[in-house]
């Protein structure tokens, strides 16, 4: 009887490396001037280039050289001033010319790291490199014959290789996450993986705890999704378990994840038959980052996603709603024009409030409607003013809930509408003690009863007094005032 | 003893996609081998210190025939037409190119 999974753990430990690759957002291919489009007319995207055909030489894609230098500089990596593009030699019809252009011992970025939200810790897992390469085409299989579509090959991509140093599978699919997050916050990659655009290959293996030699391992490809990653990669430590904990071997193979199956199965050693020969590309000069370049990518980087994490958090914000507002670079922006709309800032109560309302009304409305935070009726600066008048206490947050509604709706400025329908709070005490007085008054039954000791009349009197001002009395001093009128 | 073994022009005909028949081979091996042999020769040459050259023109200095950093700008130029781009494939499926069938995934 094999023991159980948690049960193994605790004697070995699982060791994941990734390989990600991220679309850049270009809007030509990386080495020729073809345009880079999702869901085009089958090969109506190639050049001569792209196809492969004889006389024709690479130049590369200067925007793509600063997308992947932004990555670079947001993941501290080390920059090469002079990289090198080599020829991984592969023979596949998704790529006519026979060979990849792709970087080898010269990659443009090696030694950053990435920090990854984890749980409630924040892990750095190094990057060993990261570097520049060219898509293939879409290969389909019909029976006995492939189809091939051109239209992808040739798009610039990045890989960001990582150090095996994530330990399992939640790691790995979080380690996605916030890669998907930076660079999709860096503007470098729409990174939509239905796509396509961020794919990765995990490379598995375990060991014994304690082991400082990596187990052999073993390479899952064909993971396109934040939860193919953790399911690929939790049946893969579990059947490496079951081999090891018998005693067995480990074989290294590439395996294949088949989602709809939910299992992985080898590839035959003969489709491994790969010998890339790698050899620098003669037809590409050195590519050359100067200090100029850099000076530009440095200038234009914006505050990062996990600093703005631990800001927001310095700030008051609950753990949670910060992780939320740096989801997306436009949530966080939008949180930080209605903080700064806010006489507080983002300090204290002023971000508390403003979190809460963006994260529960404005959220809620936006999920609602289908939109995006970009698409927001209601302007930060609109938001942040609605706070500020239930915090002064012009409204209540009942009210406030209402007003929100209206404006989110009708883009009409929230004072005038709690003007147009006479809304304000009533927090006058003398005004408010007539109004109590009215209507204790009117129910003395009542008001002897409570004074007997029955105290669940006490909500009678505050429904009362509501009713009496249309919601609008300050629901703290109403208390106040009721219990000083009905003498306890 | 020849430089190349028998089974390694198998591999590297395999690598090539190459189907060599017996006489193919054997010709192979000892005309690859004299290709080899020459290149031996060649390293035998002290070189050290001297890096390895992978283009054809200097590429150490930016000069009259080498300017370092070209770079293209990312603006799109018409892509060929469909029926131009496969003129020259054997088969095709409507605007699909056909091969015969190749496995998935078995490439990186």
């Amino acid at each position: 009887m094999s023991r159980s999974v948690p049960q193994m753990l605790e004697d070995w430990e699982p060791v994941i490396g990734l390989e990600v690759h991220v679309q850049l957002a270009t809007r030509t291919k990386a080495f020729s001037p073809s345009a880079v489009h999702f869901g085009e007319p089958p090969n109506s995207l190639t050049d001569p280039l792209v196809l492969g055909m004889p006389g024709t030489l690479p130049v590369f894609n200067k925007l793509a050289l600063e997308l992947a230098l932004k990555l670079g500089v947001a993941t501290s990596s080390k920059i090469r001033a002079r990289s090198r593009f080599a020829r991984k030699q592969y023979f596949y019809p998704d790529l006519p010319k026979g060979y990849q252009i792709s970087q080898y011992d010269e990659p443009l970025c090696e030694h950053g790291h990435l920090d990854v939200l984890v749980g409630t810790t924040v892990k750095r897992v190094r990057l060993t490199r990261i570097h520049l390469e060219e898509d293939a085409g879409k290969n389909t299989h019909v029976g006995a014959v492939s189809h091939v579509d051109l239209n992808r090959a040739g798009v610039p991509l990045v890989e960001v290789v990582s150090e095996p140093e994530l330990s399992s599978a939640e790691e790995a699919a979080e380690f996605m996450r916030s890669l998907h997050r930076l660079v999709r916050w860096l503007e470098i990659s729409e990174a939509d993986m239905e796509k396509g655009q961020l794919r990765c290959d995990a490379n598995v293996s375990v060991r014994l705890r304690g082991e400082d030699r990596l187990g052999q391992r073993t390479e899952l490809k064909n993971i396109n999704s934040f939860r193919f990653v953790q399911n690929a990669v939790e049946h893969e430590i579990a059947r490496q378990l079951r081999i090891v904990d018998d005693g067995g071997r480990i074989e290294r193979e590439t395996r294949l994840w088949d989602a709809d199956a939910g299992q992985s199965a080898p590839m035959r050693s003969k489709e491994e038959a790969n010998d890339y020969r790698y050899f620098p590309d003669p037809d590409l000069p050195p590519l050359v980052v100067d200090g100029s370049t850099m000076g530009t990518i440095l200038h234009a980087l914006p505050e990062l996603p996990l600093p703005r994490f631990e800001r927001y958090q310095t700030a008051g914000i609950a753990r949670d709603d910060a992780r939320t507002l740096i989801s997306d670079r436009a949530m966080a922006d939008y949180f930080d024009a209605a903080c700064l709309a806010h006489p507080a800032g983002h300090a204290g109560h002023g971000g508390r409030t403003i979190a809460n309302w963006m994260l529960t009304e404005l959220l809620g409305a936006l999920n609602t409607d289908g939109k995006d935070i970009r698409e927001s009726p209601m302007a930060a600066e609109t938001l942040s003013a609605l706070v500020v008048l239930v915090e002064d206490g012009t409204i209540s947050g009942k009210i406030g809930k209402e007003i929100f509604a209206e404006s989110y709706k009708t883009g009409e400025a929230p004072l005038a509408i709690i003007d147009r329908r006479d809304v304000r709070q009533i927090s006058d005490e003398p005004a408010l003690w007539e109004i109590i007085d009215n209507v204790v008054k009117a129910s003395p039954k009542q008001a002897e009863a409570y004074a007997a000791g029955k105290d669940g009349l006490f909500g009678f009197f505050v429904g009362a007094v509501m009713k009496a001002t249309n919601s609008r009395a300050n629901p703290v001093m109403t208390t106040d005032l009721l219990k000083k009128r009905l003498g306890r | 003893m020849p430089t190349l073994t028998r089974k390694e022009v198998e591999e590297i005909a395999l690598l090539a996609r190459l189907h060599l028949e017996s006489d193919e081979l054997e010709r192979m091996q000892s005309e690859l081998g004299v290709i080899l042999d020459h290149f031996g020769t060649i390293a035998a040459i002290d070189a050290t210190g001297i890096p390895a050259m992978t283009h054809a023109v200097a590429m150490d200095h930016a000069g009259p025939f080498v300017s370092l950093g070209v770079l293209r700008p990312d603006e799109p130029q018409p892509s060929l037409p469909v029926d131009e781009a496969l003129r020259g494939t054997p088969k095709r499926d409507g605007d699909l190119i056909v091969v015969p069938a190749i496995i998935p995934g078995a490439k990186e």
